[in-house]
């Protein structure tokens, strides 16, 4: 007979996009599933599940973070944003996600909630990026249709727009 | 793609944390920032029954130079001691290597202490910390010790960490006045496991070069005199030594081939920012 194993469910809770998130999970429970599986975000994308695709990443306490390396109880009193805490309520697109659009920053989309993620945590340390310095934050991440060249383009755009004060997309 | 079943334990002080793995031992495993432990148990290669979480331990969040060493404390992320605003000038061959080190999106949580208490030989700090003669603290309920670098990686993800302890500290020797250093890597992509990786400090005497990636552990020599003049040799006979073996990632040969190349320029490259 295999051992059965009964260990105790934790309770947590957290800020997601801002309101709180109470729960109770197993330990081995992957953040990256708690979110998708337990609370039906579907804007987690789970792609590898071992850290090397980035298509799960999110924001833990405002610093990019693979939601698939972390525990949903390591969450506990922490915050975590998703790629949904960019457009606003209405569902109105911010001015990176826009660029994304305009510059053919995605093709199927299943690697973008992160990259997404990813390129605002990156653009508040780094408000004037080099190209070369994009092309090194995006090596985090795995895309299989645009080439990248795309998304280069969209977040140096957005860098200055935001530099420029005005919104990329207009 | 899912870990088996274990306990988490989030603990507040050193002393919770090797109460818990003097009594668990090797069933525990420490959790900082689970950059490489996570992946392994999604993978089932690891199947603690107990993880302690140490991130929230105040005490090992610093960053401190005391005694000719730059202490790091063992819940210190890389993107943090990228971000010290010293790294430049009092650990210059840190500042070169960790760029090199995952991706900006694992760096956020990696720890540099995590790093080299997992010792994957083509990392870029076990290999920083080997050649510039570093130092790792270890607690249990036994007592403190710490450890050369050499003393303490013994073989790929191996180290002379015994179950019950834990890494507190990893300790950086600061620069050397007068010291020049380099690094450099080869990898199939940005990020990626190192094939080949070189770190190297030159004073006036001689030139201390580490090499990761090749043999199961960084492993460094020394080279002065004659053998410095003219490297080419030394350098042959030491990627013979390094006995690197095929896999998917290069041949044998062609990592000796890497050690040779790097190796000359990178000797080359700290000897000319000697200050």
């Amino acid at each position: 007979m295999p051992e059965l194993k009964t260990i105790g469910r934790k309770s947590i809770s957290f800020v997601l996009n801002g309101k709180p998130v109470v729960a109770e999970v197993e330990p081995r429970m992957l953040l990256s599933d708690f979110l998708r599986q337990e609370l039906g975000r579907t804007d987690i994308h789970v792609g590898c599940e071992h850290g090397v695709c980035g298509a799960c990443t999110i924001r833990f306490d405002g610093r990019p973070a693979r939601s698939c390396l972390m525990f949903a109880v390591q969450a506990d009193g922490h915050r975590v944003d998703t790629v949904e805490s960019l457009a606003t309520q209405e569902g109105a697109l911010n001015d990176l996600q826009r660029a994304f659009r305009t510059h053919h920053g995605l093709q199927c989309g299943y690697c973008t909630p992160g990259i997404l993620m990813s390129a605002e945590a990156y653009l508040e340390g780094h408000p004037d990026p080099s190209e070369a310095e994009v092309r090194e934050m995006l090596s985090g991440h795995l895309c299989r249709c645009t080439g990248y060249v795309g998304m280069v383009r969209a977040i140096l755009a957005t860098a200055k727009a935001r530099k420029d004060g005005k919104a990329a997309a207009e | 793609m899912k870990p088996s079943a274990f306990d988490y334990q989030r603990v507040a002080r050193v002393e919770e944390a090797i109460d818990l793995l003097a009594r668990h031992g090797e069933d525990a495993k420490i959790l900082a920032g689970g950059q490489s432990l996570v992946a392994m148990m999604n993978y089932r290669l690891v199947e603690p029954k107990l993880l302690i979480d140490i991130t929230g331990i105040e005490g090992l969040a610093s960053i401190e130079e005391k005694g000719g060493f730059v202490d790091v404390g063992a819940a210190v992320t890389q993107a943090r001691l990228m971000a010290w605003p010293a790294l430049a000038e009092r650990l210059p061959l840190l500042a070169k290597a960790m760029p090199h080190i995952g991706h900006f999106q694992t760096r956020s949580r990696g720890t540099v202490c995590g790093s080299i208490a997992h010792s994957d030989p083509s990392s870029e700090l076990p290999l920083v910390l080997a050649t510039l003669g570093g130092q790792v603290v270890l607690r249990s309920k036994r007592g403190s010790r710490t450890l050369a670098a050499d003393d303490f990686q013994t073989g790929p993800l191996s180290t002379a960490r015994e179950p019950d302890e834990m890494v507190v500290a990893v300790r950086f020797p600061v620069r050397q006045a007068g010291a020049g250093y380099a690094f450099d890597e080869v990898t199939q992509r940005q990020g990626d496991f190192a094939i080949c990786s070189v770190a190297a400090v030159a004073t006036a005497q001689e030139v201390r070069l580490g090499v990761g990636g090749v043999a199961g552990r960084p492993t460094v020599t020394r080279l002065s005199g004659a053998a410095l003049a003219n490297p080419d040799g030394a350098l042959n006979a030491f990627a013979w030594e390094l006995g690197g073996s095929d896999d998917i990632h290069a041949t044998a040969q062609y990592r000796r081939q890497l050690v040779r190349r790097i190796g000359r320029r990178i000797i080359e490259e700290a000897q000319s920012c000697r200050s």
